[in-house]
């Protein structure tokens, strides 16, 4: 290019350059598009379609339950707020047609017209063939698969071409509902092994990009990271054809902007946004806000028992006395939340969780017992957070900060970035942290077997063992299991009471799932695993 | 040329394999253990360990660089754990969104960065000089993302002119089939009009705010620059010899001021580039840069590594074609050259 032409062409892109504003023109096709179509915005997306791929994320999870079919499902009862509400104890079929609990089994009668979406039937040795995967594929499917006592490709037995029988290790409460979470979906095993090979024998390869079941839904395009599209299967029959025809999701880092997308009109649904934000859109009214508390879940904090000063129960129970709860539940949850705090002293304590502890805030006791420990004078800790979740921890923390200085506990705040707040909760070496654990299984044997057994699982994350906690837990397990009510109901409240008494971690309070949608979509319902089912929802 | 141009890039290749080294050492640095974070919420020790197997994370780390560096002699950049797809073909997809952005940003920018420039340097001290100093002082101090956020609060929530900032294109439009990647050219391509219009009305504030950002150095350049070249010796002769003003800026002085600018520009687009990481999260545009940050919050090692050698290499040509210009430019460079 000559000297002379490249200047030209400099000055000539220059002048071409003034940009004309546009409005935006959406025409008539797109209009009508719209109206079938639900526009969900939300932070994160899937990073695999597959929950029995290696680190399927949460919302992978949504795509899997929309998408793939269970054998059988929970029932609707009406939730809080007349919200329609999973019900932990009854359960409906979904692929299969019937099935029937025995002593040792349970026997379930598949659909004889079920398709998956590349119109092969679903057969028995597709179930068998999806539960042996998510019992052997390892890392969380096969975990989660456990916490039922189902572990063995060899309990899932095919009868026929249409019925399949899953038999027990052992006597578990839990082996039925465990049936019922997202994990044990059935996978369209032909089309999968034919692009399996030695090395993937499962085919997570094929199954991580695309949707291969039998659902009410499939997904038509993924963009990672940009959105996921879905489509109605027209020939679904495991329950009544969705109302919504298409299912558009995309992703906003920005929640300033996606409050901004709901308020204008443009998108449907949104969920993971500020606490403030939510209760500023249910007190403006133009939105519908659904905030339901999470089954099982709780946001505490946790104290290391096995070093000093936390392995001394009155410090721990100073510290439970010295926590600022209403303050956290005002100011940083905006009343979004269950107060798990401060319960009356006459209180009975009750067969369930979770259910409030008796401390309330009480520097004046919460000094004496810190003499009490010889430890007037108080000390110097650090507390830490997973970043990940700063939106309501780090405000917390400095609550808490504040609060425990008055009885002379002076601690540093440590941020631990996202992708290590894992680790650090593996070393079990944090002397003072918060964080929220919430299970699938809604029951309470189930959260102290993972939060305070022996066994010191993950979630134990102040590493506390006590004999007389196992046998309590172990005890509630058992009689769950054979039926004996009166020796699980002693045993809940004895685990319940010895929690609080001993108190090494201080639960702080019940959070909200929290949804905002427009007024004209309907048929939101609460799951355990708090994702959205579109099969349910309708529009206009 | 062409023995410039080979001799440029022979420089280039000991940068690059220094910035290979670099990057694996570094992403293996930081802190977070993507076994942990892969596992799980729910992983016990034995899932962790599963994990780290099956992503090769228990080799020595002598090994998995050397695994590392002959996928990259394959055009393997490895495979992303958080969006779950090959490194390689996200950046081939996502590289288009945040140059197109880039571009069009830096364009702005130019249209009216330089006649700023050239207005202030000739009537300095009037209030075309004030003008051009309070707007890009203005620029250059606000952060882009909050730039970002007022032009979105004003010009979509409160006035309604804009399209929702969903990214490339209205939700309901599908993307043109992909020619060069640039929607606004392959809309243009596919003779699909109204696409065309979603993309470009979509582009319009994220780079607008990029522009706004960017007016300071290349405005503030052009002025200085333009100021020494009006102040020589050969303007003073040109303007005796009755040449008319507009030739004298034009022509003869404008020509030789463009040198630094030409650096200038080569420097704001490299930073542009990094401050686009912030606008894309404002306007969910799917480019690198957010790519590269959700990676790194993930501790994804993969897309880092492959993101740092992406730029690694465009700075590369950048250089080259900034020095290839130089020699369109100025004759007395290419003879050094």
């Amino acid at each position: 290019m000559k000297r002379r032409d490249f200047l030209r062409s400099v000055s000539g892109l220059a002048a071409g350059a003034a940009l004309p504003a546009m409005p935006q023109v959406i025409s008539s096709v797109h209009a009508d598009a719209r109206s079938e179509t639900l526009l969900i915005v939300s932070e994160g997306g899937p990073n695999n379609l597959d929950i029995h791929g290696v680190g399927t994320n949460v919302p992978g999870y949504e795509v899997s339950w929309n998408c793939y079919d269970r054998l059988i499902s929970h029932e609707m009862k009406t939730g809080p707020g007349g919200v329609p509400y999973y019900d932990r104890d009854k359960f409906k079929p979904e692929l299969a047609e019937e099935f029937k609990i025995d002593d040792m089994s349970v026997t379930f009668k598949l659909r004889k017209n079920a398709k998956f979406h590349d119109g092969t039937p679903v057969t028995a040795k597709d179930v068998k063939w999806s539960l042996d995967r998510a019992v052997s594929v390892g890392g969380f499917p096969t975990f989660q698969m456990s916490a039922g006592s189902l572990t063995k490709p060899e309990q899932f037995v095919v009868i026929d071409d249409y019925t399949v029988r899953v038999d027990f290790l052992k006597k578990d409460r839990l082996t039925v509902p465990d049936l019922a979470v997202i994990v044990p979906c059935i996978v369209n095993s032909e089309l999968v092994k034919k692009n399996a090979n030695e090395k993937d024998p499962w085919g997570l390869e094929f199954t991580k990009q695309q949707t291969a079941g039998s659902g009410a839904y499939k997904v038509t395009k993924w963009t990672a990271g940009t959105e996921v599209i879905m489509e109605r299967n027209e020939d679904w029959i495991c329950g009544p054809l969705p109302k919504i025809k298409r299912v558009i999701w995309r992703m906003v880092p920005q929640a300033g902007n996606r409050r901004a997308l709901l308020e204008r009109g443009d998108a449907d649904v949104s969920y993971e946004l500020p606490n403030k934000d939510f209760q500023e859109m249910k007190a403006n009214g133009k939105l519908n806000v659904v905030s339901l508390p999470f089954s099982n879940g709780i946001q505490y904090i946790g104290m290391n028992v096995t070093k000093p000063p936390f392995d001394n129960p009155r410090v721990r129970q100073a510290v439970a006395y010295a926590l600022p709860y209403q303050k956290i539940m005002d100011a940083v949850m905006f009343g979004l939340a269950n107060p798990m705090f401060g319960a009356p002293k006459d209180k009975p304590t009750e067969v369930a969780w979770p259910q409030p502890h008796k401390y309330n805030t009480d520097i004046e006791k919460a000094k004496a017992l810190m003499a009490e420990a010889g430890l007037a004078g108080g000390f110097e800790t650090t507390i830490s957070f997973d970043l990940n979740f700063a939106g309501v921890n780090e405000p917390l923390c400095v609550l808490v900060q504040e609060s425990l200085a008055q009885i002379g506990i002076k601690t540093t705040i440590n941020k631990v970035p996202g992708a290590n707040w894992r680790t650090e909760l593996n070393k079990k070496e944090m002397p003072l942290f918060t964080n929220v654990f919430s299970g699938w299984l809604d029951y309470p044997e189930y959260f102290f077997y993972w939060c305070y057994h022996g066994n010191n699982s993950v979630f134990n994350t102040m590493s506390y063992k006590s004999a007389e906690m196992d046998k309590l837990i172990d005890g509630a397990r058992t009689a769950a299991a054979t039926g004996d009510m009166a020796t699980y109901d002693a045993d809940v409240k004895g685990f319940v009471d010895l929690a609080y008494t001993d108190i090494p971690r201080i639960p702080l309070y019940q959070p909200f799932v929290n949804v905002a949608m427009q007024k004209n979509i309907s048929g939101y319902q609460y799951w355990f695993h708090r994702r959205l089912d579109y099969r349910a929802m309708a529009k206009g | 040329m062409l023995t410039m141009i080979g001799k440029r890039l022979m420089f280039a290749i000991p940068s690059l394999i220094g910035v290979v080294i670099v990057t694996f050492l570094l992403t293996r640095a930081l802190p977070g253990d993507p076994a942990a974070y892969f596992a799980g919420p729910a992983a016990t020790k034995e899932a962790v360990e599963q994990i780290r197997k099956k992503l090769g994370l228990d080799k020595p780390l002598i090994e998995q660089f050397f695994r590392y560096t002959n996928d990259l002699a394959h055009g393997d950049f490895g495979n992303s754990l958080t969006t779950g797809q090959p490194v390689a073909a996200e950046i081939r997809n996502r590289l288009p969104a945040s140059a197109e952005l880039t571009l069009l940003g830096l364009i702005v920018s130019i249209a009216i960065a330089i006649p700023l420039g050239v207005l202030a340097a000739t009537r300095p001290g009037s209030w075309i000089d004030h003008l051009c100093r309070i707007t890009t002082t203005a620029g250059v101090s606000l952060p882009v993302f909050f730039t970002g956020l007022v032009l979105v609060y004003v010009f979509y929530f409160r006035l309604g002119w804009s399209p929702a900032p969903l990214g490339r294109l209205d939700v309901f439009y599908s993307a043109p089939p992909a020619v060069t990647g640039f929607f606004l050219i392959d809309t243009l391509i596919a003779r699909d009009f109204e696409a065309f219009r979603s993309a470009l009305s979509q582009l319009i504030l994220p780079a607008t705010t990029l522009a706004i950002f960017s007016l300071a150095p290349i405005a503030r350049m052009t002025r200085a620059s333009m100021l020494a070249v009006l102040g020589s010796e050969f303007v003073r002769t040109a303007r005796a010899s009755g040449l008319s003003p507009a030739t004298v800026i034009v022509t003869y002085a404008f020509r030789n001021a463009m040198l630094p600018v030409i650096t200038t520009l080569s420097m704001v687009f490299s930073f542009l580039l990094g401050a686009n990481v912030l606008v894309e999260k404002v306007f969910a545009w799917p480019g690198i840069g957010s790519y590269a940050v959700e990676a790194l919050i993930s501790s994804d090692f993969a897309p880092v590594q492959g993101f740092v050698l992406t730029m690694a290499v465009m700075y590369v040509l950048l250089n080259l074609v900034i020095d290839i210009l130089y020699g369109v430019i100025d004759p007395r460079v290419r003879l050094e050259g």
